[in-house]
């Protein structure tokens, strides 16, 4: 009986105790802008490697994503004599809901479990304790250009996901299914709006990008220094970053698209 | 992989961004920085009842779009929906004073929209104008309530 409440107890300590050691991470990286600023080179190498290197799997699942909310869309619309709104249904379900989330969630697999591997296998060849001992903040110089570079980067893909989705979504509809294409962008321009859908999704995309990251050099940074640890913290990273992105997802919809 | 080309990938993605922003803002949402623009001119319509008319639908005259519901709300002097419609310039003195305007209804589900007749009158409406003849947006509930009553008197 005891034993049950001590590992109870154990695991909310360690929990408790993950929290904390994260929030100081963050804290410490954030504080690093200007070393990041400073070593600009850094902050490119780390956008390039988090988000030059993602484009491909990005454009390719835009493209796809579009391609079937266009068929599915046209399917359904048709049934209504409405087939004319569905550059409306493309444009708000990507802008909305889809690029931010689709992302979000590819970014994770792509380039948040890189970010833990990496940091993780740093610290278990003990390369972050030599930086420490020559004197070189390693959360500066290695945890903050990897975090800012991963908040630009998601926003960006999100931004060339939702381009490409609609782009898809018109060569499906207007191209294929013979959708008139005035009436497939005149409907679309008609009903979103540039702060309400537009903005919105790309706030979204901010906050995931912050999470996400954040989860993934964590895990780096605070994983037990063996190949099992790297392994585990690196599914953590991926499990962990979606679900806190399928969660906030409705938080963040509630307080942008809740009030009717 | 030398640094130079990691910068040039980079910039060139930040910059495939920001084009997509500026697509994403102009081409997909349709925004325009200067609503009050000279391309524009301004008509007060006066409806009994707007139904479900929102702002931006499309005003059409003869089923092709001629401008846009910029805003709509209550006159308290008459106690009716006033609708401020922005008509392209291409129509600017072309709609006489008697002009009609009617609520209408894109398909049985689809969205209110409103429809413009011109009428005979040689004067025509200046920016500013006012249409009160107009026929306000069909409420299902009126007609068959109205039906009902009708069914009853036989």
């Amino acid at each position: 009986m005891l034993d049950l409440l001590q590992q109870v107890g154990h695991r909310i300590l360690s929990i408790v105790g993950g929290l904390g050691r994260s929030a100081q991470l963050l804290l410490a990286a954030l504080l690093g802008l200007g070393y990041v600023l400073k070593n600009f080179r850094l902050l490119v190498k780390q956008i390039y490697v988090t988000g030059v290197l993602s484009i491909a799997i990005i454009s390719v699942s835009g493209l796809f994503i579009g391609m079937v909310l266009g068929l599915q869309g046209y399917s359904i619309l048709v049934d209504f004599g409405a087939e004319d709104a569905l550059g409306q249904m493309v444009a708000l379900t990507l802008l909305r809901e889809l690029s931010p989330v689709v992302a979000a969630l590819l970014f994770a697999g792509r380039a948040g479990s890189a970010l833990t591997a990496e940091i993780g296998l740093m610290k278990a060849t003990e390369q972050l304790a030599s930086m420490e001992m020559i004197g070189v903040d390693p959360v500066k110089r290695i945890i903050a250009p990897r975090l800012y570079a991963g908040i630009i980067s998601l926003p960006l893909l999100c931004i060339l996901f939702s381009i490409i989705g609609v782009w898809g979504g018109m060569l499906v509809g207007v191209e294929w299914l013979g959708v008139f294409d005035g009436s497939y962008w005149g409907n679309m321009q008609a009903s979103v709006n540039f702060t309400h859908d537009v903005l919105n999704g790309v706030i979204k995309s901010i906050v995931f990008a912050f999470v996400i990251t954040w989860i993934a050099v964590f895990q780096g940074y605070d994983l037990e220094p063996t190949s099992e640890g790297i392994s585990r913290a690196t599914t953590k990273t991926v499990v962990h970053g979606s679900l806190a992105v399928l969660g906030l997802d409705f938080i963040l919809t509630a307080l942008m698209f809740g009030d009717f | 992989m030398t640094t130079r080309w990691i910068e040039i990938s980079v910039g060139g993605f930040v910059i495939a961004a920001a084009f997509s922003l500026l697509l994403l803002a102009f081409k997909v949402s349709g925004l325009n920085f200067n609503a009050d623009d000279d391309s524009t001119y301004t008509v007060y319509a006066h409806f009994n009842n707007v139904g479900g008319l929102k702002p931006r639908a499309k005003v059409t005259m003869a089923g092709v779009n001629i401008g846009r519901v910029s805003s709509i709300e209550i006159d308290p002097q008459w106690y009716d929906a006033k609708v401020t419609l922005r008509i392209d310039n291409s129509m600017r003195n072309k709609l006489s004073a008697d002009t009609t305007a009617m609520i209408l209804t894109s398909g049985l589900l689809g969205e209110n929209y409103i429809g413009i007749v011109v009428g005979a009158e040689e004067e025509m409406l200046a920016d500013g104008g006012e249409i009160r003849d107009t026929q306000p947006a069909l409420v299902l509930e009126d007609l068959i309530g109205k039906f009902l009553s009708s069914m009853g008197k036989e």
